[in-house]
């Protein structure tokens, strides 16, 4: 731990960034609950739900950062692995399979689903992967956008088994066996066993502790053999496979650790909600999660976080709250008159509302072209992009720098 | 640019050599074979078989024409610069709402009288619709595909992302988020060929296809601006060495494959009389998946994926459960690329 400790504080964080940032992330995590605490005046729960939903996208997009990520291999349709573990918490951890075929209910634990969901995940990313990894580039893109459409599809559609568009819902809270319970409750210190969970701080404690089981996870993982195998196979394949790299291995192997994860995201997504419907699983998702990992930077953990909760924030935050926050600006200003509804003019709030696509696509486009390496990039990444150790010098580089 | 007949017959012979192609061509036709069959035998089973087949096929023709016209952009600009354009989609959106205002503006109102004068009128606005997309497409490649050209991979990808949640944006700020009525201009006029009608609608968007499909083949097999996109899509590098201008040929890639979008939102109108603003979304999607069917970079694949599409999709429609055709669409799309990964035309896989 000191000898941690030491390295992080003597590492330069212009040259590398991510223990500051490591440390940074962590702070804000127990910071979070302080500043939601205060901030609302002592009713955080609003707050900490958010809090807890933003972390299942964190998941996510670390998921699919070992995929688009380490390996290179692009995946539109990752939140069909997403759908998978969310249903699969449905399925054997509610009341629901007794209106199925089935007619008896199965109540698996919490935990023991999310080690369940990580398999189930993982294995559809087997199933998936194993045909179609050999193919190149692209195509793969092609198919996971497919698979991607295909799943929420044939849970809306199966509705024998899945309640189609309705969902699943009332499902089982999480239970501790056994916890502390004392004055902070208004109860004398004791044991209570069978506690269900629905508290939401303690689901931000849960995410904050499956998000540091899986960072460690990565980390380990990016430094291995199959992560540098990973990094070979997505600098350049063919040249991987000449080294002895196992290409359809590796990438078999990343697609499901990917998915796992995700995995693990829709299971505590499901546990959270109690409900799963097939309308939150669409395509939408998955682009929102790649565009978190892009933007965060690819390949660097801390960088695809941050992504993540600004991308987030962006979304179901900023977005959402902005056309309160312009009226009332507008207001304070003296131009209440643009409040009002009054021929085409739909008045300044539902304005704005109809502004958000068009900010965020902005926001986008505007973010990439100024920082096309994402805004916190791993160091190779960024030192490829400045330094150029690729073949990316083409002839109409050349041309440029001659003034042709 | 599989315009380039060499080209295709490479990627066959590719193809199409060792056991392993064999075979998995072989699961191709089975499964082609299988689908086939079960719908035989529900065309068969239908009442008044005959008529409502060819009743459907009119349709799914007209569909499936509609689809290559925007499949023909992805797969283009796909072939020349690696991108998969998601704001292809909402460009030819873009295509279906200008004409929408326009045609008012040419006089042309539902329940017209036609003549000659008329059908000038309608060719004007397709003609300045298409053209619009083209500029608005150029324009976005300008500003944000080009200066990402030698960013990593996906940034360019992020960007058309956020091209099309902007464009999407800019059409429900002009004209809102629920459906729009497109005028029925066209006159309800039709024929009875094989027992089912054939309307004006679809012979319009026939031709309509047919011609700039023709015209686009001949532009890119002939022409020095098509030679010179077929270079740039085969290898960038060497093609500017031969002195070819890599940014204007990727501009006319940008704007020929918007002109078809724009053309293609024009159909879309006429045939459904109506529009959305995240109308480019679902079609966007379908599109591509066609350009995949036929080989993603290859022209011919695109216009033939895309009829392939419609027909499924309107069979499917037609003598099956319509909930489920996105599905099936989307598991024939996978199967496509397990058995023949360069899709139905073989082109080559570019190898970067």
């Amino acid at each position: 731990m000191r000898a941690w400790l030491r390295r992080v504080w003597e590492t330069d964080p212009r040259k590398d960034p991510n223990a500051m940032l490591y440390i940074a992330l962590g702070l804000f995590a127990v910071l979070f609950p302080v500043f939601a605490n205060v901030t609302t005046g002592g009713n955080p729960n609003f707050l900490m739900s958010v809090a807890g939903d933003a972390g299942v996208y964190v998941l996510l997009a670390l998921g699919l950062n070992v995929v688009v990520g380490f390996a290179g291999l692009l995946d539109l349709g990752y939140a069909a692995f997403f759908a998978i573990g969310a249903y699969t918490y449905a399925f054997i951890a509610s009341e629901h399979l007794v209106v199925t075929p089935l007619h008896s209910a199965i109540h698996m634990p919490f935990w023991i689903v999310l080690i369940i969901a990580l398999f189930v995940a993982a294995s559809f990313g087997v199933v998936l992967g194993a045909p179609t990894l050999r193919l190149r580039g692209d195509y793969l893109a092609i198919v996971t956008l497919g698979f991607g459409e295909i799943v929420p599809r044939v849970f809306k559609n199966a509705a024998t088994w899945t309640s189609g568009v309705n969902g699943i819902s009332a499902l089982d809270a999480p239970t501790l066996p056994v916890w502390l319970t004392g004055p902070w409750a208004n109860t004398p210190v004791g044991l209570v066993t069978n506690v269900k969970i629905f508290d939401p701080s303690a689901y931000y404690v849960i995410m904050v502790v499956l998000l540091v089981i899986c960072v460690v996870l990565i980390r380990n993982l990016q430094n291995s053999r199959m992560g540098r195998a990973w990094a070979a196979i997505r600098e350049d394949e063919v040249a991987a496979a000449a080294m002895g790299v196992n290409t359809v291995q590796a990438k078999l192997l990343a697609f499901a650790i990917g998915a796992a994860f995700s995995g693990f995201a829709g299971t505590y997504y499901g546990a959270k909600l109690s409900l799963v419907s097939p309308e939150n699983f669409g395509f939408s998702v998955s682009i929102t999660v790649l565009v978190m990992v892009v933007l965060g930077g690819m390949g660097n953990i801390p960088g695809v976080m941050a992504g993540a909760l600004l991308v987030y924030y962006v979304i179901f935050m900023l977005l959402p709250t902005l056309p309160d926050t312009v009226t009332s600006l507008v207001n304070s200003i003296g131009l209440s008159s643009l409040t009002q509804q009054s021929g085409d003019w739909p008045g300044i709030g539902e304005f704005v509302n109809r502004l958000k696509f068009l900010i965020f696509g902005l926001i986008l486009i505007v973010v990439m072209l100024v920082r096309p390496q994402g805004l916190i990039p791993s160091r190779e990444r960024q030192q490829e992009l400045t330094k150029g150790t690729h073949d990316d010098t083409t002839i109409e580089d050349v041309n440029a720098e001659a003034g042709a | 640019m599989g315009a380039a007949g060499d080209t295709i017959k490479a990627g066959r012979r590719s193809l199409r050599t060792g056991i392993t192609g064999r075979i998995l061509d072989i699961g191709l036709y089975i499964v082609i074979a299988a689908f086939l069959l079960l719908l035989g035998w529900h065309v068969v089973q239908a009442e008044n078989a005959g008529s409502y087949f060819a009743q459907i096929t009119y349709f799914a023709l007209a569909n499936g024409a509609i689809y290559a016209l925007i499949a023909i952009g992805y797969t283009m600009v796909y072939g020349i610069i690696e991108l998969i354009n998601f704001a292809h989609g909402d460009v030819f959106t873009f295509g279906c709402f200008l004409s929408a205002s326009l045609l008012p503006v040419f006089q042309l109102k539902e329940g017209q009288v036609w003549g000659p004068g008329t059908i000038l009128q309608l060719l004007a606005v397709m003609i300045i619709t298409m053209l619009a997309c083209a500029v608005l497409n150029v324009a976005i490649e300008r500003i944000a595909y080009r200066p990402l050209r030698h960013a990593p991979r996906l940034a360019p990808l992020i960007t058309a992302i956020g091209v099309s949640f902007f464009l999407e944006g800019a059409l429900f700020l002009w004209k809102g988020p629920s459906q729009i009525h497109y005028p029925a201009v066209l006159p309800a006029t039709s024929w009875s060929i094989f027992g089912a009608n054939v309307t004006l609608t679809e012979v319009t968007v026939w031709v309509t296809t047919i011609v700039l499909v023709v015209a686009l083949a001949l532009f890119t097999d002939r022409s020095r601006l098509g030679k010179a996109m077929r270079a740039t899509a085969q290898d960038r590098d060497a093609a500017a060495l031969m002195g070819i201008d890599i940014n204007r040929t990727i501009a006319a890639t940008f704007f020929i494959g918007a002109l078809l979008a724009g053309a293609g939102g024009v159909m879309y109108g006429l045939s459904y009389n109506t529009t959305v603003f995240d109308l480019g979304f679902s079609q966007g999607l379908a599109a591509f998946t066609a350009a995949v069917f036929g080989g993603i970079g290859n022209i011919y694949g695109a216009a033939v994926g895309g009829l392939l599409l419609g027909l499924i999709r309107t069979y499917w429609d037609g003598y099956f459960d319509s909930a489920w055709s996105d599905v099936m669409i989307f598991a024939i799309l996978i199967l496509v690329l397990v058995f023949r990964p360069t899709g139905i035309f073989g082109m080559r896989v570019p190898e970067k």
